[in-house]
């Protein structure tokens, strides 16, 4: 007999069914579900953005990522990012210098309910990644959504990783957009600035300072390379 | 824009009468996810039928004779040969583990009695050599019958063994491993009609290797980005053409397909030809890009056209044409609306084959519920029709399914709410000239025929 049995990442795939257990019950019942996206949506609602922050942690979890399943919930959160800024906060030609001052206003306006949601959500996910950043509010409705032409604006503080160690999620992550080489497989392994040694504890408040300006998902996209790049002495840009 | 020609086979899939002929796997309704059957394929000639599945193995069925003393069995398919492929494997410098899920399975054209396929999983191929064997070598003069050497001293004299029957078994081998050429996960594998080479596609790079030689393959498609940040679309399946052996096309998860002809550069990071469609702004919304996402892409047997399948649909390309495709066949527009929740239970992630029929007039490809499609390019009509043990008494005609997208249900018609998301027909395969289909529903296989076969 040659069935071999439950696979081994079943207990991540029935701890995403409990999270979104809810929404498929709702689903199954309700053909009008509260959350889909009229098209063309103008706005997506945060409940439609929180799914998409949940699907990427939950990506990015796994020992070794879907890269389509990640690229396409990035992108999708970007489009829905996009469309959440009301456009009063936009600066007119969106630019990487311009980032801070948007998550600043961002910051400045609030959401109760909104607040609330992400509390639930960033606790939920608190257990993995040590967060310790304060609920961040967003602006729920903009006026109008329009698409930004540049890269996406800034949410404020949409940390993911823990300021403090720099580290953002389990052992294997930070190899998640690492590419090892061929060459890894000869027998000249383990070059000085070894890919695979995971990064202690090395980023300190000041090393993240300077990535604190740039747009959320790119600082996510930063630090999951920059776990590799923490071992270089820190450059002025990227 | 014309059919590729009858050759003798009715065209398409509306003018038959599809019966059920067989179905292979456990009935049990609990299903060990080892059994799910992530590959069919059929070989050149179709008397072979492949499958593998989640756990790593290859099960052929092959086609029996038609037999004028048993009518009935009309060419049934019985296992041949079952094999592990692939074991689960832990890559220790990163501290992975590798799925043995069969990805995709190719067969190799016959050149002598043996056959061969080649089997992938996210990050190794293998060559795999499928051999019969009827007779066995009797009188040995150095062991005996039962494999035990002989003394030799006690040998007074010499014969030649002779060759003598036995039943038949068929012996599957690895001839070849390619390995540790993948960073990211294998999503297709292409045998090349020089039947020389063939390509590997991981979701950033596209691999030419030559079958005699696994310890280095050629890397010709890299779209990695110098900055993982700037990672926007990768590439989600690749397939030489059928006859030109220079050319070969990827599609990406954006909805674009690139022909690459081989001849022009060693990298071929350069397209020779780009594939898309413009975006209808009506129709635009946060899942346009997951929805445009392509899932297959395959050659039609002529080399004119090519089909790519999408989520919510299949566009068939002609190779001269590449601002457009010239046909579009909806599967299950109905779910456009309901893309929000197939969001949120990933349903929308995934990912549909789709296959031509031997005269390139029809197309099928999968939907859920264990319902598939075909649709015919010359008369422009479709059929759902539904996989299910209900359907399955020997030669039983298969009823079109209807799904009713809203509003009042008529009568044999099942609304969109009641569809089972978890019967998923992700995997179908057509034999290369008649008009049998195979037909994965999770951990069975079902097999059609026509009513004239």
């Amino acid at each position: 007999m040659l069935s071999k049995g439950l696979k081994r990442k079943r207990e991540e795939e029935e701890e995403q069914q409990e999270e979104e257990a809810l929404a498929v019950d709702t689903w199954w019942l309700d053909s009008d579900h509260p959350a889909v996206a009229p098209a063309p949506p103008a706005v997506a609602s945060s409940s439609l953005f929180d799914l998409s922050v949940l699907k990427l942690h939950h990506s990015l979890r796994q020992s070794e990522p879907d890269l389509r399943h990640l690229v396409l919930v990035v992108n999708t959160l970007r489009r829905i990012q996009a469309s959440m800024v009301p456009t009063a906060v936009l600066p007119p030609v969106p630019s990487l210098p311009a980032a801070p001052g948007m998550a600043d206003n961002l910051l400045a306006s609030s959401d109760a309910a909104l607040s609330a949601s992400m509390a639930s959500l960033l606790e939920d996910l608190s257990h993995i990644e040590g967060l310790s950043q304060a609920p961040q509010p967003l602006a729920e409705e903009g006026p109008q959504g329009r698409p930004i032409g540049g890269p996406p604006p800034s949410l404020g503080s949409l940390d993911l990783l823990d300021p403090a160690t720099g580290c953002l999620l389990d052992d294997g992550l930070e190899g998640l957009f690492e590419d090892i080489d061929t060459s890894m497989y000869d027998s000249d392994l383990w070059a000085p600035a070894s890919e695979g040694l995971k990064p202690g504890p090395e980023g300190g408040p000041g090393e993240d300072a300077p990535e604190l300006k740039e747009t959320e998902l790119d600082y996510l996209m930063d630090v999951l390379v920059g776990t590799q790049a923490l071992e270089r002495p820190p450059g002025p840009g990227r | 824009m014309a059919g590729a020609g009858g050759g003798g086979c009715p065209a398409g899939g509306n003018d038959l009468q599809w019966c059920f002929s067989q179905v292979k796997g456990a009935i049990d309704e609990d299903v060990a996810e080892a059994d799910i059957i992530s590959t069919v394929e059929f070989n050149y000639s179709g008397d072979l039928l492949a499958t593998g599945d989640k756990g790593g193995r290859v099960v052929i069925f092959q086609r029996e004779q038609e037999n004028k003393s048993h009518p009935h069995s009309r060419g049934e398919y019985n296992v041949y040969s079952t094999f592990q492929s692939h074991e689960p494997e832990f890559d220790y410098l990163k501290s992975l583990e590798i799925e043995e899920k069969i990805n995709k399975i190719r067969w190799l054209p016959q050149q002598n009695a043996a056959h061969f396929l080649l089997s992938t999983n996210d990050k190794t191929i293998k060559l795999w050599k499928i051999s019969e064997r009827d007779k066995r070598a009797e009188g040995y003069n150095l062991k005996d019958e039962d494999g035990r050497l002989r003394d030799p001293f006690r040998i007074t004299a010499l014969r030649v063994p002779i060759l003598k029957p036995m039943d038949l078994m068929v012996e599957a081998s690895p001839r070849r491993i390619f390995a540790n050429a993948h960073t990211y996960h294998i999503n297709s594998i292409s045998v090349n009609s020089d039947h020389e080479t063939y390509l590997s596609a991981d979701d950033l790079r596209i691999n030419l290797w030559h079958l005699e030689i696994t310890d280095r393959s050629f890397n010709i498609v890299d779209i990695k980005p110098a900055n993982m940040e700037e990672l926007t679309e990768v590439i989600t399946a690749a397939e030489f053409h059928p006859h030109q052996c220079n050319v070969f096309v990827y599609s990406s998860s954006k909805g674009t397909i690139r022909l690459c002809d081989m001849r022009s550069s060693a990298l071929c990071d350069r397209h020779s030809k780009f594939f898309e469609e413009p975006e209808d702004p009506s129709s635009r919304s946060f899942f346009s890009e997951i929805i445009s996402s392509i899932s297959d892409v395959k050659f039609s047997h002529s080399g004119r056209y090519m089909m790519t399948r999408d989520y919510l649909s299949v566009k068939v390309w002609d190779l001269n044409m590449e601002n457009r495709p010239v046909e579009t066949h909806q599967v299950h527009e109905y779910l456009r609306s309901k893309l929000c929740s197939l969001y949120e239970n990933d349903c929308i992630f995934d990912k549909f084959e789709c296959c031509w029929n031997g005269p390139d007039s029809a197309i099928m490809t999968g939907s859920y519920n264990n319902f598939f499609r075909m649709f015919d390019r010359n008369t422009r009509r479709d059929v759902t029709l539904e996989a299910s043990r209900e359907n399955s008494k020997p030669r039983a005609s298969l009823k079109p399914r209807r799904v009713c997208p809203g509003g009042k249900r008529k009568k044999d018609e099942i609304s969109v709410d009641s569809l089972d998301f978890n019967k998923k027909i992700l995997h179908t395969a057509w034999h290369p000239t008649d008009n049998i289909i195979a037909v994965a529903a999770t951990n069975n296989l079902y097999i059609f025929q026509d009513k004239v076969n």
